[in-house]
């Protein structure tokens, strides 16, 4: 008896060690907003080039929640984000109209590119129309590999196809393939079936397991990819931070944030192209 | 052969270089998971002995479903638990999602159902040996629990060490409720899927290997603990 007595004064004092080792620098008081945003602004490396530049100004922390554009936007329904930074303007469009968003601000742009085996089975290389690159994949049945997973990138895919006057959906399965995750897991799943696949420009060059993969076609107009950045309202939820938000907008899209994007780099090339400054 | 040479080197190269981002995410990983566990095994070893030892309608169904649950997916805890704590849910006010006490609750979750499980097969055993001992002492119901629970401790300890491995392991769930957010939720697990997506493999695996080393470490550290306990109390 006085032995178990003995081990139940043990426990108290386990416990108390292991809630010191997990339980301490928990405290959440820190001044931040949580922003919701696509993989390819952070698996390229931009915002953890700029966020520290407008955390160091103001002393907001910007928390950012790395997902598709269509899981971005749903999170940002749920009010579970301040500020929406995502790449597909008619859902953009959508958001502010059904009231969750407060204004859509064009941030900055880039371009999608088709990339693909270097042996190019479907011959496209440098062809300028990138909806006919797409049409003489589908003749030739050259494996490609789609998102699949709502996000802007993939919505822009689904329109170049509609361009194209092809439906991929009915070969789901053979030469066309949905991976249904990310931009990097997508082009992971490229590289491996050395399929063809559509890209945001700042995701492909900044990534690492290219195996044979080459760039293949780019500069059609329609490729044009723009990011915009929405307050979340806080008519529909009001815990949103709403001052520290519109702080962050304001610097994004204001000299000091357009400036910061226009200066990053990937391999020495400019990747994402500011929209409110002229050079 | 050639990623796997770079992932060693990578490995090697950030634990001697104590890299800050590394040592960050290792010690977040850690926080998170033995705080699961802590509070996993608080639920989960009453639980089981509990179930062990009571007889009640549909004990036998439960038994199944407590077992079945040890395969829980974690994608759906995940789901489930981001649907509860999302400010749309009904958990919402709390403003728990995309934090470190949003990852606690999931790998609770599922690690709650490996320690309830494995402790009520360990105690279903330990009782059949101390029955009629127990009987004969007039034990009731509750001091058999925690009599059986004591004895029982150094073969538990593997229940709640299969509980760790669940959770340190993990990814599906502390991804959707966590967020992957650096500096405030980026753990091991979620590193190497955000490294594996940017096509640094080499770095990914290199992580890979520290995270099954971490894992390793702890397995070790409790057995040694037990060890001694053992020699100690005989």
């Amino acid at each position: 008896m006085r032995q178990t007595l003995k081990h139940l004064m043990t426990l108290p004092t386990l416990l108390a060690g292991i809630m010191m080792i997990t339980g301490s620098g928990w405290a959440d008081e820190d001044r931040y907003i949580t922003v919701a945003s696509t993989t390819s602004t952070e698996n390229s490396g931009l915002l953890a080039e700029v966020l520290p530049k407008f955390t160091a100004e103001t002393g907001i922390e910007v928390r950012v929640i790395a997902l598709g554009t269509g899981q971005a936007i749903r999170v940002a329904r749920n009010g579970d984000a301040d500020v929406l930074l995502v790449h597909h303007t008619p859902s953009e469009e959508q958001f502010v109209a059904d009231g969750f968003g407060v204004k859509r601000y064009p941030v900055m742009h880039n371009d999608f590119v088709i990339v693909g085996p270097s042996s190019d089975p479907a011959g496209i290389n440098e062809m300028a129309n990138a909806a006919l690159a797409l049409a003489r994949i589908a003749e030739t049945k050259a494996a490609f590999a789609s998102r699949g997973d709502d996000s802007g990138t993939h919505k822009k895919e689904l329109s170049m196809w509609q361009a194209a006057e092809i439906n991929p959906a009915g070969a789901s399965g053979t030469w066309y393939r949905e991976t249904g995750s990310g931009m990097g897991a997508t082009l992971n799943a490229a590289s491996g079936m050395n399929a063809y696949a559509l890209s945001d420009r700042a995701t492909w060059v900044r990534f690492g397991n290219k195996g044979d993969l080459v760039l293949h076609v780019e500069g059609d107009r329609r490729l044009f990819n723009p990011y915009g950045v929405i307050l979340v309202n806080a008519e529909k939820h009001p815990h949103v931070k709403s001052d520290d938000g519109q702080k962050f907008i304001d610097w994004l899209v204001g000299e000091p944030g357009q400036n910061a994007i226009a200066a990053y780099r990937i391999q020495g090339q400019p990747a994402f192209f500011p929209d409110m400054i002229v050079e | 052969m050639a990623d796997f040479q770079t992932a060693l080197l990578t490995a090697i190269e950030l634990v001697i270089r104590l890299d800050p981002d590394l040592m960050e995410i290792v010690w977040l990983s850690l926080r998170i998971s033995l705080l699961a566990v802590l509070f996993a095994a608080l639920i989960g070893l009453p639980l089981g002995a509990a179930i062990a030892l009571w007889r009640f309608p549909g004990r036998r169904v439960l038994i199944v479903l407590l077992n079945a649950a040890m395969g829980l997916p974690p994608v759906v805890v995940g789901l489930v638990v981001y649907l509860l704590l999302s400010r749309a849910g009904p958990l919402g006010h709390a403003g728990l999602l995309f934090t470190p006490t949003a990852m606690v609750i999931a790998q609770c979750i599922l690690v709650i159902p490996i320690i309830a499980a494995l402790t009520r097969q360990t105690v279903t055993d330990l009782h059949e040996e101390y029955d009629e001992y127990l009987r004969s002492i007039g034990c009731g119901a509750l001091r058999s629990i925690s009599t059986l629970l004591w004895d029982g401790r150094f073969r538990l300890l593997t229940a709640i060490l299969a509980g760790f491995g669940r959770a340190i392991a993990e990814v599906g769930a502390v991804l959707i409720v966590g967020g992957n957010i650096q500096h405030v939720t980026r753990v091991m697990t979620t590193t190497i899927a955000l490294e594996t997506s940017k096509g640094n493999l080499a770095l990914a695996l290199g992580l890979g290997l520290i995270l099954i080393t971490l894992a390793v470490a702890v397995n070790a550290t409790a057995t040694a603990v037990s060890d001694t306990a053992r020699r100690h109390h005989g």
